[in-house]
């Protein structure tokens, strides 16, 4: 079999975990743990062989082939709309599978410790393959069809594994938070769709883009920006963020696969397909640009003042997706999708560690208490110190050349402003990652600051997600319909802190904090490991820019920003790492000794109403829930017993009425006297005469 | 002298109608239906048609209206009928109607219509050979070009007289439903 | 005497019949919009025949065609059998209530 044929069959690789999906759906409270989640994470593990196949079948073809459609079968066969099941190998789409499917399969492994002893065991491993399933059908999709198939799919199983434990209310309020903001950039992207439908006639990947150049200038850019409201609302980019750090209520394997590494760059890979419009739009891709530029700076603004470590490590994805945004927007696809692999490993390593000190702290997830866990978790804090000297982009580590190569890229598209907020941006990253490393794992240890809250007795010591109230009583009347015991978790304890929230204490207990079984460890150090070296895989060096070349099929044609001379690259490079360097030192001189009090932060002190307005995210979100419940629901309410009751259920019944009324009206003709009749009769003869009088004189 | 005739049986027919619609007493009105009967029949004879009047007179005087006494007495509905109307604008709108009726039949009248029809039966009624008298000439026409409505004829009458007999005949059960029971609107004649 | 020459030089046309005719008419349809009591009803409407019979004659003898006067013979069947048909309604109706009028049959009202 060639290559060609070879690359047909990439079809297997979503099969795989949707069949493991299907599987455990049915039979995964049988199957048990652990036999799922070895299952689930084998299967990944095949899915990533078989992507490794698809790269090798690729490479061994010259570089204008590796572009191979495989139609599975004819999905709507309409001669206005004739769209396919089929599936498109090419250097984009293989470079994504190898990204879900090989971090897909260490974070599967990570989860089969992380969620060990949960009752919903078998649940959990059939939502985590369905998500990959679905998020290797949006990569896959050779038309915007499946792609949105995928991007329904995954915006499903985000939904169903946020509220995975579903009794507690705080997650079922972020699931569908999470549902409804992506709803509303379904909403663009089911628009755009109908767009392209109109302008094009089809939704194929190729044809539209080849077309987008000729096409009327104002279709292109309203495509360009619906699809963007769409990225909006998955790669969480203002307007549409507030979801993702309500997200962090799901299990932190979720946080992390999710919510870090895949789903939510979807978005950039939308993007990334979509760039002929974006090429021809320049307002759009300006747009674009700027939304990605301040959502970065704005979130990493808000990352400095969170006490949680989830809710910071969510804001960090925030801002990091807003640089790829960016990259995108100015033309640097390239860099875009660099950073894109290096976040997956960075952030996924940072999601994972802070899990394991989550279950090192007894479900706690606040930062003001923590503190010298390097002591306690050697292996996790190495991974996530790691982790942090990449995300930071100190080299030689990952981050330096990806997000580094970003900030260049503007400069070198000529846009300052937007090299000033990317750079700002990286002050704020170092500032939160290092003020997030030395809360965590240097200073001072704050977890027996506190008063132990009344000790309810843990479940044993295996089942590291027995969330018990702290101290919370249970509340009064209402008798809840599950118990702790069943449920594997505490249904009113929320272990998310908000900003303001005081400090709670971990019931440790007298015990220090522990460290994670090897099933969780292997994939914190492997994924430290590849934010090492990650940076090898595109050195701006010439000939060993490797990620750029076998892009390039991709996007041919597009003039990716790249610096003039060798003398400027390096220059530039020095002043992102400076200013990086001064947001590391600023966050170490203020939290290297930790804190003094744990309700006391040194940085929200001292800048009291700017820390309250950032911690709070700008109250963005409580103005949007203001916005929907005020003039939202008063819009509902018009349309429902305005239009819907009178307009619409009004004239329907008022046909009936009407005929009703009529019908009464005439039925006083009949009232049953015979000598009204005959008048009707002769009358009826009068009138006939009259009519032949007419037609006589004519 | 058809001249005088026919005015004088001309009024008399008008009387005779108006005095019919006028009368309040039923058998008034059935004496003065007799005489516009009989009115009819000499203004039948002065246009030629000599077997018709003779039948008007046997079958309509003399049968018809014999049935209306009959039921009259039959029935007790021989009292006067009171004078004011029940229905409002009935009279009035009668009228009316009425006179249009009038009017617009008149001016019809005043076109001729022309069919392109000629004589249907070519037997007219006078002169025309060797047809004999009016009853020879009806005869010949009814017994030819119209045998079949004068059979048709036939089975109606016969009709007419089995649903006559069936339909007044007494039934076992009480008839009381027959009639709506709301009482009459005011001004029904008392019983 | 001074009428007889007038009367002579009048003609007495088809259409004075016809005018006739029409009047009866009439007066036979305002008689069965006016009067309640249904016996006297019927008899306008027989007035309202007789109209119409006098206008077959007329015709008749305007056309000199014989069948207008054979169809006064149908005229007068049919009359015949609706008067046979209809007294003996009137009888089944009215046979309990004496004095009823045709306002009393309101069964049919709507």
């Amino acid at each position: 079999m060639n290559a060609h044929d070879l690359l047909q069959t990439v079809g297997i690789v979503p099969l795989l975990p949707l069949l493991g999906a299907v599987l455990l759906l049915f039979f995964g409270r049988r199957i048990g743990e652990p036999i799922a989640g070895w299952i689930a994470t084998g299967l990944m593990g095949l899915a990533f062989l078989w992507g490794l196949v698809m790269l090798g079948a690729a490479l061994s073809l010259p570089p204008e082939a590796r572009s191979v459609s495989s139609v599975v079968f004819t999905w709507l066969p309409a001669d206005v709309l004739k769209v396919d099941m089929a599936f498109l190998a090419d250097p984009l789409s293989i470079t994504w599978i190898l990204l879900v499917t090989g971090v897909g399969m260490l974070i599967h492994l990570y989860a089969i410790g992380y969620m060990h002893g949960d009752p919903g065991f078998g649940r959990f491993f059939a939502y985590f393959n369905l998500f990959a399933a679905s998020m290797l059908v949006l990569v896959l999709g050779n038309n915007y069809l499946v792609t949105f198939l995928g991007w329904e799919g995954v915006g499903l199983c985000s939904y169903l594994l946020i509220s995975f434990w579903n009794q507690r209310e705080s997650a079922a309020v972020g699931g569908k938070k999470a549902f409804i903001y992506n709803r509303v950039g379904d909403f663009g992207f089911m628009l755009a769709m109908f767009l392209l439908i109109a302008e094009f006639g089809t939704l194929d990947y190729g044809i539209t883009g080849a077309a987008a150049g000729s096409a009327s200038s104002g279709v292109v850019t309203a495509v360009a920006l619906l699809l963007f409201l769409a990225v909006t609302g998955k790669s969480a980019q203002i307007p549409l963020f507030p979801w993702l750090t309500d997200a962090m209520e799901g299990p932190t394997p979720v946080s992390a696969l999710i919510h870090a590494a895949t789903m939510v760059t979807a978005g950039i890979f939308l993007v990334a397909r979509a760039h002929p419009f974006f090429e021809a739009s320049p307002d759009a891709a300006t747009v674009v640009a700027w939304i990605g530029a301040i959502t970065a700076l704005l979130a990493g603004t808000i990352a400095c003042f969170q006490p949680d470590i989830k809710r910071a490590l969510a804001y960090s994805t925030i801002s990091q997706l807003g640089y790829m945004v960016l990259a995108l927007g100015i033309g640097a696809y390239t860099a875009a999708i660099f950073l894109v692999l290096m976040h997956a490993f960075f952030k996924g390593c940072l999601f994972l560690g802070a899990g394991s000190v989550i279950h090192g702290n007894d479900e706690n997830q606040d930062m003001r208490v923590m503190g010298r866990f390097r002591a306690f978790l050697p292996v996790t804090a190495m991974g996530m110190v790691i982790a942090w000297l990449a995300i930071t982009g100190v080299p030689p580590f990952a981050g330096f050349w990806s997000k580094d190569l970003v900030i260049e890229s503007t400069f070198e598209a000529g846009d300052y402003g937007l090299w000033v907020i990317a750079t700002l941006a990286a002050v704020m990253t170092g500032i939160y990652m290092t003020r997030l490393i030395f809360l965590t794992f240097y200073g001072n240890a704050r977890f027996n600051d506190l008063p132990q809250p009344d000790a309810i007795p843990a479940v044993s010591g295996g089942s590291d997600d027995d969330a018990q109230g702290a101290g919370v009583a249970v509340a009064d009347a209402d008798v809840p319909p599950y118990t702790e015991a069943e449920l594997g978790y505490d249904p009113d304890y929320s272990p998310t802190v908000q900003y303001p929230e005081s400090p709670r204490a971990p019931r440790l207990h007298g015990h220090d904090p522990h460290e994670s079984p090897t099933v969780m460890l292997v994939p914190i150090v492997v994924l430290a490991f590849l934010s090492a070296i990650g940076g090898l895989l595109n050195l701006p060096i010439h000939g060993l820019e490797f990620l750029g070349e076998w892009l390039e099929p991709v996007f041919e044609g597009v003039q990716q920003p790249a610096p003039s001379s060798f003398e400027e690259g390096l220059a530039l490079t020095g002043v992102a790492f400076f200013f990086a360097a001064i947001g590391i030192t600023i966050a170490y001189l203020i939290y290297h000794r930790g804190l003094r009090a744990p309700d006391r932060d040194p940085l929200k002190d001292k800048l009291g109403h700017g820390a309250n307005l950032a911690g709070n995210a700008y109250y963005y979100d409580a103005g949007v829930s203001a916005f929907v419940d005020k003039p939202g629901r008063a819009g509902a309410r018009f349309l429902d017993e305005t239009v819907d009751t009178k307009v619409i259920d009004g004239s329907v019944n008022g046909v009936a009425g009407l005929v009703r009324r009529a019908g009464d009206g005439l039925r006083a003709l009949q009232d049953g006297h015979v000598r009204r009749y005959a008048i009707g009769i002769v009358l009826g003869t009068t009138a006939l005469l009259m009519y032949l009088l007419a037609y006589v004189g004519r | 002298m058809t001249v005088f005739l026919f005015f004088l049986m001309g009024g008399l027919t008008l009387l005779g109608a108006l005095g019919v619609v006028l009368a309040r007493n039923p058998v008034h009105s059935a004496l003065f239906l007799v005489m516009t009967l009989l009115s009819v029949a000499v203004l039948f004879l002065l246009q030629d048609a000599e077997l018709v009047a003779a039948v008007q007179v046997i079958v309509y005087a003399g049968a018809i209206v014999v049935l209306f006494i009959f039921v009259i007495m039959l029935l007790g509905v021989d009292r006067s009928e009171a004078l004011t109307e029940t229905l409002r604008f009935q009279r009035p709108i009668a009228v009316a109607l009425g006179a249009l009726v009038l009017v617009e039949i008149l001016l019809l009248a005043g076109h001729s219509w022309a069919t392109g029809a000629e004589t249907t039966s070519g037997v007219p009624i006078t002169g025309g050979g060797d047809f004999g008298t009016n009853i020879q000439r009806v005869a010949r026409v009814l017994f030819t070009e119209f045998l079949w409505p004068f059979q048709l004829t036939a089975v109606l009458l016969v009709i007419a007289v089995v649903g006559s007999v069936v339909l007044a005949k007494r039934s076992g059960q009480p008839v009381g439903d027959e009639i709506d029971a709301a009482p009459g609107p005011q001004g029904e004649s008392v019983p | 005497m001074s009428i007889a020459p007038l009367a002579a030089s009048l003609e007495i046309t088809p259409s004075y019949y016809l005018v006739l005719a029409a009047a009866l008419f009439s007066i036979g349809a305002v008689g069965v919009l006016v009067r309640r009591n249904v016996l006297v009803m019927f008899m306008s409407v027989e007035l309202m025949l007789n109209a119409v019979n006098l206008t077959f004659v007329a015709f008749a003898k305007a056309l000199n065609d014989t069948a207008g006067q054979v169809l006064v013979f149908f005229t007068l069947v049919v009359a015949a059998a609706e008067v046979a048909v209809g007294l003996a309604i009137i009888v089944a109706i009215f046979r309990r209530r004496r004095g009823a009028t045709a306002d009393d049959l309101t069964v049919l009202k709507g």
